[in-house]
């Protein structure tokens, strides 16, 4: 335990409560682990666990938070993203709640981070090997909005019965002429189960696939771990005459002129005035240090 | 120019420093201590304790003053302090027919051993504002009686002797019992697990769904064969001990309801039971849990499944309050990424159908 970390312990909450390193108890870690690692072995698995009521509430990341305060280290090197931003209010509050109870050190350098703990976005920078993405599941079960109940969805996954699935993407075809998923769009794991990546955009999906860093999902209120291990095959749903594809912007991002990247856009006046910005924070910034523009630079 | 979003940080920690300061109120008012809220608001002292499953009055003191009041937000803060209490063991089943009790009604029988105790209940209260208490007027000293050698046999026993009310349901002989706060909740739950899920679930929440069963959604035809609340003792096993060792004793409020029953292709004519069971005074929330326990238990008695209070996925899955507004709550966090996804997606849609142009046209015209 870092000093800082042992400072929190004695300082802040003396006479009638004290938190552990990571806030959670070891018992409840190995636990936490143990249900990681079944997730690892079995990837795309939901794996139940006794997910343990976190200081933010249910819906705030605690899956996420659990995932990563069971595997972080003193020598780890934490980033936390929310919608690709370092500086969103949440990611914030989740970065200083670890540097508060563990000590270790944060960065908002995709490339310089061992443990990524996200929502909603996979950094545009590719991972390395070595490095842990740590996703917010609100909602683990892809089945969910199809079958709400979970003794019925249980069987489907055992039985790897997913028609449901093909039949409400073909149904969006023959309403709308294409796939009208656009976030938490639904993959197949190696084959086997089919897995929700959290409500990433699809844009982000081609990039599970095959990735060399460790990807774990953690859904706190719904009690569900699940993994992607390294250089894993994760091929998003589609059929043959309507292949799966991604959002494609007209335009590039107006501050680093990054035009294979997933953008926000920002309302700029009373007009409606728009303007379209990478929603990743961390690479926007790198490539303007490297002397990329966009054109409100140009 | 654009510049884009900084200044999170900052933001927060204004924000809690805010926040601090609301909660402290006029200075010129004096500090809420925790004793003035053990002492004078009770019964919140209890919801926390109940619902927060953490019988610690200073720590349930604690959260509502730092809460400022909002019980939810005091029942989440005493739920993520206890989550990280490391697990010791189980305590006997606490026995309620030796509870040293301080209020004990039954609706079923006009007089019993022991008798009816009212007890310190707002019931027969009229509710009309009190103005002496605003001014702060010195209750009078209230009559008490000597407490009773023994236990109190409970309304349950009586009718078990008859064998008119069906025996308590058998559980499975289990070393130790269900855990909901340390093994994930799988459906359908033994009834251990369902008891403990309704016993820290959401007391306007499980109000409203035995509520429904009393107007018909899967009625139940309740009797409130007993509701009595008092101090019991707990007692844990240790192994190097021939002895229960004696770890102190907590007030809890026990309902059991008695549900006429006509029978059905599993089980024959006869009362069956609702249980509830919950930390301090809190005589409707353990109403209300018996009502919804006994409607929960329609799939093992064979009665049709036609309501929602007969869901055990339905109700177990949405009775816990730190849960649901979480989860109601992160709709205020960001979801820019989803919603430019869903931007792009129904701009298209109404570029395809041509709905974009109508309304460019309406707008001209």
């Amino acid at each position: 335990m870092s000093t800082d970390a042992r400072a929190f312990c004695r300082d802040e909450a003396q006479a009638i409560a004290t938190y552990n390193f990571a806030y959670l108890d070891e018992q409840s870690k190995r636990m936490i682990r143990r249900a990681i690692l079944k997730g690892i072995a079995v990837p795309g698995y939901q794996v139940p666990f006794a997910s343990r009521e976190m200081p933010m509430p249910y819906g705030w990341g605690t899956g996420g938070v659990q995932v990563t305060a069971s595997i972080i280290g003193p020598d780890d090197t934490l980033k936390v993203i929310d919608q690709g931003a370092d500086d969103t209010t949440n990611a914030i509050s989740i970065r200083k709640f670890f540097a508060r109870t563990t000590g270790v050190a944060t960065t908002t350098a995709t490339t310089d981070a061992s443990i990524i703990q996200t929502r909603h976005r996979i950094p545009e920078t590719p991972l390395t090997e070595g490095q842990v993405l740590v996703y917010q599941v609100p909602i683990p079960e892809p089945l969910r909005f199809l079958e709400p109940r979970e003794t019925e969805t249980r069987t489907m996954h055992a039985l790897a019965e997913y028609g449901v699935m093909h039949v409400k993407l073909y149904e969006d075809i023959a309403r709308h002429g294409h796939i009208a998923t656009t976030y938490a769009y639904p993959v197949k794991v190696e084959g086997r189960y089919v897995m929700d990546p959290s409500p990433t955009p699809k844009f982000d999906n081609p990039k599970m696939d095959q990735c060399p860093a460790l990807q774990l999902f953690g859904a706190g209120r719904e009690m569900r771990i699940y993994a992607i291990p390294p250089w894993t095959q994760v091929v998003s749903l589609d059929f043959e005459d309507h292949p799966f594809e991604v959002q494609a912007f007209d335009r590039p991002c107006a501050l680093c002129g990054a035009d294979d990247v997933f953008l926000d856009e920002v309302i700029m006046d009373d007009q409606g005035t728009r303007m379209f910005v990478c929603s990743d924070t961390d690479h926007c910034n790198s490539r303007q240090t490297a002397g990329h523009a966009g054109e409100q630079d140009t | 120019m654009y510049v884009a979003v900084k200044g999170g940080e900052t933001a927060i920690d204004n924000a809690h420093r805010l926040l601090a300061d609301r909660r402290r109120g006029d200075r010129g008012v004096a500090d809420l201590g925790l004793d003035q809220i053990m002492q004078q608001l009770s019964l919140a002292v209890d919801r926390v304790m109940s619902e927060g499953a953490l019988y610690d009055r200073e720590l349930a003191a604690l959260a509502i003053k730092q809460a400022r009041g909002d019980m939810i937000e005091a029942i989440f803060l005493a739920r993520a302090y206890r989550t990280t209490l490391p697990r010791f063991g189980y305590t006997r089943p606490v026995d309620t027919a030796d509870m040293q009790v301080e209020r004990r009604i039954s609706a079923c029988f006009k007089d019993l051993p022991g008798g009816q105790l009212l007890g310190p209940t707002f019931d027969y209260t009229h509710r009309l504002l009190d103005p002496g208490l605003a001014a702060g007027q010195a209750p009078e000293t209230p009559a008490v009686r000597a407490p009773e050698q023994a236990g109190m046999m409970r309304v349950s026993d009586f009718l078990d002797q008859e064998g008119l009310l069906e025996p308590a349901p058998e559980e499975a002989a289990k070393p130790v019992p269900d855990d909901i706060a340390r093994t994930p909740m799988i459906y359908p739950l033994d009834r251990d697990a369902r008891l403990q899920a309704l016993a820290r679930g959401d007391e306007g929440f499980l109000l409203s769904m035995a509520y429904s069963t009393q107007r018909g959604y899967a009625r139940s035809h309740p009797f409130a064969g007993e509701i009595r609340i008092g101090e019991v003792a707990l007692e844990l096993d240790v192994p190097e001990l021939d002895f229960p060792a004696p770890l102190g004793r907590i007030q809890v409020t026990e309902c059991q309801m008695v549900n006429q029953f006509q029978g059905s292709a599993k089980a024959p004519p006869q009362f069956t039971r609702g249980y509830g069971l919950v930390f301090g005074q809190a005589e409707r929330k353990a109403m209300a849990m018996s009502l919804v326990d006994r409607s929960l238990r329609a799939t093992e008695l064979g009665e049709d499944l036609v309501a929602p209070a007969q869901d055990e996925e339905f109700v177990i899955a949405h009775a816990d309050n730190v849960q649901a507004t979480g989860f109601v709550e992160h709709l205020k966090l960001p979801h820019y990424v989803d919603f430019q996804s869903e931007l792009d997606l129904v701009r298209r849609l109404r570029a395809e159908t041509g709905a974009g142009d109508e309304a460019a046209q309406e707008d001209s015209e």
